[in-house]
């Protein structure tokens, strides 16, 4: 079998475009969940029932509305290989609910792979779109665009007092959850970190660490996004999902600055320091790799390190991860052999 | 300190747990921790959005009150309780048949109960309307307040023209 066009390169075309703000701010992501009104949720739903929303919604894609916005992809999970739908988690093209868990599951994928949209997952239909950099509303608008190429087709669960009836209350009413995805190693270094966070979940949004489990940071990676989404608008959420990111972006070049005046000697021997221990290590396990990818991509930000972009490191954050390691060196790994494969890959990668 | 589940082994999780300003400690041994995984954050069955609404929901079923009659979805036959402790709607009428549940489980989730957010195109049409009609209201009633009375008439006109077209969708 040949492989699929996703599981062939680790970073998504769409990475590789330039955001705005994008030394601090890696992505924007938009996720708008929607029901039919037809069908009980994916969680109660009959195979039948399941095969059905699955067959309409995938339908929609084929139609011609949606490649006015690009070329789209369908996959069924069933089609794909365990490895496979790893690989799709560790992209964050779908949820690890989605690959584990869902029946009759499905995703469409864009070419670019900036828009995925999920079916069978926790709601019948889960419309995501990401952006580089700091582009939330970019997002937004896009992915309204393709609810509405939805909506002309299925008829949505939608109550007037409720708005979009979810399986989870957590996300009823606009259904949407705004995120955008920020590198903040300097907050972390000068202590500020926790004092920041704590007052971004005082105002209604909640902070994730990235590929970390739970609220552990790895790579000094955050997510920040919306908690509420009854009784708000989208454009009240996203308004001010993005002001407090511009205020998060403000403290975390301050920081640089101030790093970069009072202690640039350090910074620049903890960075050039990670860059040599990737560059020559033997055996780097995934925390260890994503601290100094986080180092390194500081020192190319701070202009210490010249010959690696921060594209590279977007590269290396997605291809260390367990699934890629094995779709790229074509065998089952165990995690001590997993560990001396991502030493060569990232070695490789930096010369 | 010994488990205060079981009272033989020593105690080896301490945990606060603070439900609507209520605290409670507890302090339990490994395999007790097991047997109750559901409720502890970090452990290996996790804690779950799921599981913490359903303590909000539980919390709502205990109280003084608490609803004998079991409540149904006629549609999908998910009742209050395995609502309550999935923390998930089954199907879209579930909406309605625990509606006399939702608002203090909304307000206490996003401080809010009712959608002001995008409505669909198709299906909306009327709900848009009157949302307009509610916002002219207000703004009628301000201007009257502050006495411009040419304004306000050409609300009410707009209004009434509205509600005309309301009632032709």
């Amino acid at each position: 079998m040949s492989k699929r066009r996703f599981a062939e390169q680790p970073l998504s075309d769409w990475m590789k475009g330039q955001g705005p703000e994008s030394e601090i701010v890696i992505s924007s992501r938009i996720r708008i969940a929607r029901n039919l009104r037809t069908h009980p949720f994916p969680m109660l739903a009959s195979s039948q029932q399941s095969l059905e929303v699955m067959n309409q919604l995938t339908e929609v894609a084929s139609s011609g509305k949606l490649s006015e916005q690009g070329s789209f992809e369908t996959y069924k999970l069933a089609e794909l290989s365990e490895l496979e739908r790893r690989v799709l988690v560790e992209k964050h093209l779908i949820s690890p609910n989605l690959a584990n868990e869902s029946r009759n599951g499905a995703v469409i994928l864009s070419d670019e792979e900036s828009v995925s949209i999920m079916i069978n997952e926790e709601d019948h239909l889960r419309i995501q779109c990401l952006y580089p950099g700091f582009q939330i509303r970019e997002a937004w608008t896009l992915a309204s665009r393709i609810d509405d190429i939805f909506e002309e087709e299925a008829d949505y669960a939608f109550d007037e007092r409720r708005g979009f009836l979810t399986s989870c209350p957590t996300n009823v009413g606009t259904g949407i959850r705004a995120s955008v995805m920020m590198h903040l190693p300097a907050l972390v270094l000068t202590q500020q970190i926790n004092r920041i966070l704590s007052a971004v979940t005082q105002v209604g949004l909640a902070v994730r660490g990235m590929y970390g489990e739970g609220s552990e940071s790895l790579g000094n990676l955050f997510q920040i996004s919306n908690q509420i989404t009854l009784g708000q608008s989208e454009a009240e959420i996203i308004d001010n999902l993005y002001s407090v990111a511009q205020q998060i972006i403000e403290h975390e070049k301050a920081a640089r600055q101030r790093l970069m005046t009072e202690s640039s000697i350090r910074i620049e021997d903890r960075v050039l320091r990670s860059y040599g221990v990737l560059s020559q290590a033997r055996i780097m396990d995934s925390k260890e790799a994503a601290q100094r990818i986080s180092d390194i991509r500081l020192g190319i930000d701070l202009g210490m390190i010249g010959g690696v972009t921060s594209q590279v490191m977007n590269e290396l954050m997605v291809l260390m991860q367990p699934g890629f390691l094995q779709q790229v060196f074509g065998e089952p790994l165990s995690p001590e052999a997993r560990d001396i494969r991502r030493a060569e890959l990232i070695r490789k990668q930096l010369t | 300190m010994l488990c205060q589940e079981c009272g033989k082994k020593p105690a080896t999780l301490h945990f606060t747990k603070i439900v609507n300003g209520e605290k409670n400690e507890f302090h339990i041994c490994e395999s007790c921790a097991r047997d109750k995984g559901e409720m502890i954050p970090g452990s290996p069955n996790g804690f779950s959005i799921h599981s913490l609404l359903s303590g909000l929901l539980d919390f709502e079923r205990t109280g003084p009150g608490a609803i004998q009659e079991t409540m149904r979805c006629e549609v999908c036959g998910l009742t209050y309780p395995q609502f309550s402790k999935l923390g998930r709607f089954g199907c879209s009428s579930c909406y309605q048949s625990f509606e006399s549940k939702l608002d203090p489980l909304f307000k206490r989730v996003h401080g809010n109960t009712v959608h002001v957010g995008k409505i669909p195109k198709r299906s909306g049409g009327v709900i848009q309307t009157k949302r307009e009609i509610d916002r002219l209201r207000r703004e009628l009633i301000t201007r009257i307040d502050q006495e411009e009375f040419e304004a306000a008439a050409e609300l009410r006109d707009r209004i009434r023209e509205l509600e005309r077209k309301a009632e032709g969708l």
